[in-house]
């Protein structure tokens, strides 16, 4: 029971993960699929975040230790933490896995985009997005 | 290699930013191609930038088969901090390969495209082909795991509009397309998860300190499920059996500009990330190598027999090429979980042949179909007498592919036999053969369909190609057979590639 709430995270990486995968295979509309696809990348960015997080960690904004900042941060945190360590010795999360997830996220976008413009032609060219009624439209077709 | 050494291109201040000029100018010449007013100039501006990253990649393996190993830090931030491209001598193989592959692919849509793309949107179309162009050559360039992921989603998504604009000619493009896009992105996507389980177990994404870092580490769970995954993303994107569903529909359906620029560089830079992962990364004779004997090499060869069948029984053209390509995908995989240098060095020689031969292949057909509208088998009958040169052209492609010595295919099978003879697994050798056996089968149904038979009656005449495809189609082709008779430049860097990544104690 320790384990699951210590890792709740990842196992909502895993859930989300394979409900996007679930919507993606399931479904024959093309725009729920690219909703599932959606969902599968969120997935990974949550992996990505959850790895970047440092226990104790906060914002990575570097703060001097005599700023009003510093002062601030040290009335929040647990007085024995800033005995220890000091303001001065703060700790940081890892703030690169939030750059890869930003990047990682304008691609999704732009992948989401192409995929929604396909659908709109295959709509015009076949007058639907259900896969079975496109897969029937092109049987129909000859040299088929 | 040495073939390089004493070769200056350019001047050596221009010498020490080429490697970053290979993927900064495609990318350039996209933004100006999507902007250029009319078809023309978009095909000017096209083969003017396939003609600048040629020179500037030529310049690259000038340099790595001096050095070796050339580094460029990004911005001057060095590695592991900064993002670096590192270029081996694999990589500037790749990156010759896809270059010369580009620039012809360039030159031959001038007049290709004509028919294929709605007036109009030539611009745009350059656009895209060149932003592939920048996506498959940065991906063989960098050093960092994320920074190959982002190429490969540019040239990735380059890829899923190019093969939809083949609606323009065969409306099933476009089912094609979203199918590729929704198996490509699953694909990228695993390859982002497995990155992040060895991101988070080595806490580095510079591909040389990961695997510095990665041998002191050890073998452990994630970092096994690390690679699993990436694997398996790259293998959807190289078309690895069972992996392949998105490619013959694709290949079929796309602009026949795409299908030759896809069949010699997607899939082939795919499987370079792989190799570069299992070889480079992870520890030699570790876990990678055994994950590619296990799983890699039996799907490998299962292709092999299995697609060649299907070709076997294909009714298109294009989709016999298709398959023929998953099965061929199959041979290279085949040389290169053999993990010993001759393998290697065999897979990437068989992967040159292949991107050349295919590429000759599907430039053949583009060229036939430009007069007649050609799909399938039936359709191609006696092509061979009224379109002569194509059809010699797309003759010797397909002579390349089914090993008929004088060609680069003989010469690829000749060294993977050789290789898996030497490694001893002769159960390689046999697939092989089976595998050779089949491609017969299907390159010979397409030459008897095209010079034995008689046009099917009432069938429109064909004519000859213009002139402004039949060049690059006809270097092509030509490559494959000086490649057949003199293979030393493939030879030395396909050699140079596997004592990089293995050394060649082995």
């Amino acid at each position: 029971m320790n384990f699951v709430v210590t890792h709740f995270n990842y196992l909502a990486v895993i859930v989300l993960m394979m409900t996007g995968l679930y919507v993606l295979f399931a479904t024959g509309n093309l725009i729920k699929r690219m909703i599932g696809l959606a969902l599968f990348q969120t997935s990974t960015a949550l992996l990505y975040i959850s790895l970047g997080k440092v226990a104790g960690g906060t914002a990575a904004i570097k703060i001097y230790p005599d700023s009003p900042e510093a002062q601030a941060l040290a009335a929040q945190l647990d007085p024995a933490y800033v005995a220890q360590f000091g303001v001065s010795g703060v700790v940081y999360s890892n703030p690169l896995p939030h750059v890869l997830i930003l990047t990682a996220i304008v691609v999704g976008v732009a992948t989401l985009a192409v995929g929604l413009s396909i659908a709109v032609r295959i709509r015009e060219a076949y007058g639907t997005i259900e896969a079975d009624e496109i897969e029937a439209v092109r049987a129909r077709e000859p040299g088929e | 290699m040495t073939l390089f050494e004493a070769i200056y291109v350019t001047p050596p201040a221009l010498t020490a930013q080429a490697p970053i000029l290979v993927v900064a100018g495609p990318l350039i010449g996209a933004s100006a191609a999507a902007l250029s007013p009319g078809a023309r100039t978009a095909w000017m501006v096209s083969v003017l930038t396939a003609a600048f990253a040629l020179w500037m990649s030529v310049a690259v393996v000038t340099e790595v088969a001096r050095e070796g190993v050339v580094d460029y830090a990004l911005g001057g931030f060095a590695p592991p901090l900064g993002i670096a491209l590192r270029i081996d001598a694999l990589g500037a193989t790749l990156a010759l390969l896809i270059a010369s592959v580009g620039l012809l692919g360039a030159l031959y849509s001038g007049h290709a495209l004509s028919s294929e793309v709605y007036p109009g949107k030539h611009g745009l179309f350059q656009a895209g082909y060149l932003l592939c162009l920048a996506g498959f050559l940065g991906l063989v360039f960098t050093g960092d795991a994320f920074n190959a992921f982002v190429f490969l989603e540019v040239s990735s998504i380059g890829t899923y509009a190019l093969v939809a604009v083949g609606e323009a000619r065969d409306r099933r493009a476009l089912p094609a397309a979203f199918n590729y896009l929704i198996f490509g992105t699953v694909g990228a996507t695993f390859y982002v998860l497995g990155v992040g389980f060895l991101y988070g177990a080595t806490g580095t994404l510079n591909l040389v300190d990961m695997s510095v870092r990665l041998a002191a580490l050890g073998d452990n769970f994630a970092v096994q499920a690390g690679l699993a995954f990436i694997v398996a993303g790259l293998g959807v994107k190289a078309a690895i059996f069972p992996l392949h569903g998105w490619l013959p529909g694709a290949y079929a359906g796309a602009p026949s500009l795409v299908s030759v620029f896809l069949a010699a560089t997607a899939t082939k830079s795919a499987i370079y990330l792989i190799v570069r992962f299992v070889f480079d990364v992870f520890p030699t004779g570790g876990f990678g190598q055994t994950f590619l004997a296990l799983i890699v090499a039996p799907l490998a060869a299962a292709a092999a027999i299995v697609c060649s069948v299907q070709a076997i029984f294909e009714k298109e053209v294009r989709r016999i090429l298709a398959f023929s390509s998953v099965a061929q995908v199959g041979f290279i995989m085949l040389g290169i979980s053999l993990a010993t240098t001759g393998g290697l060095s065999a897979g990437v020689f068989y992967l040159v042949a292949h991107a050349l031969m295919k590429g000759a292949l599907f430039m053949g057909v583009g060229a036939l179909a430009i007069s007649v509208k050609a799909r399938t088998v039936e359709e191609f009958y006696g092509l061979g007498r009224e379109a002569p040169w194509s059809a010699a052209a797309f003759a010797v492609g397909a002579a390349s592919l089914a090993g008929v010595p004088l060609t680069m295919g003989f010469l690829a099978k000749w060294s993977l036999i050789a290789g898996a003879l030497e490694a001893g697994a002769l159960w390689v050798v046999a697939t092989l053969a089976v595998g050779s056996l089949l491609t017969l089968v299907y390159v010979g149904r397409l030459l008897e369909a095209m010079f034995f038979r008689a046009p099917l009656p009432g069938a429109t005449r064909a004519h000859e190609a213009p002139f402004g495809v039949l060049v690059p189609l006809l270097v092509m082709a030509g490559l494959s057979v000086w490649f057949g008779v003199d293979s030393s430049l493939p030879e030395s860097l396909s050699r140079a590639s596997a004592t990089g990544l293995i050394g060649s104690a082995r």
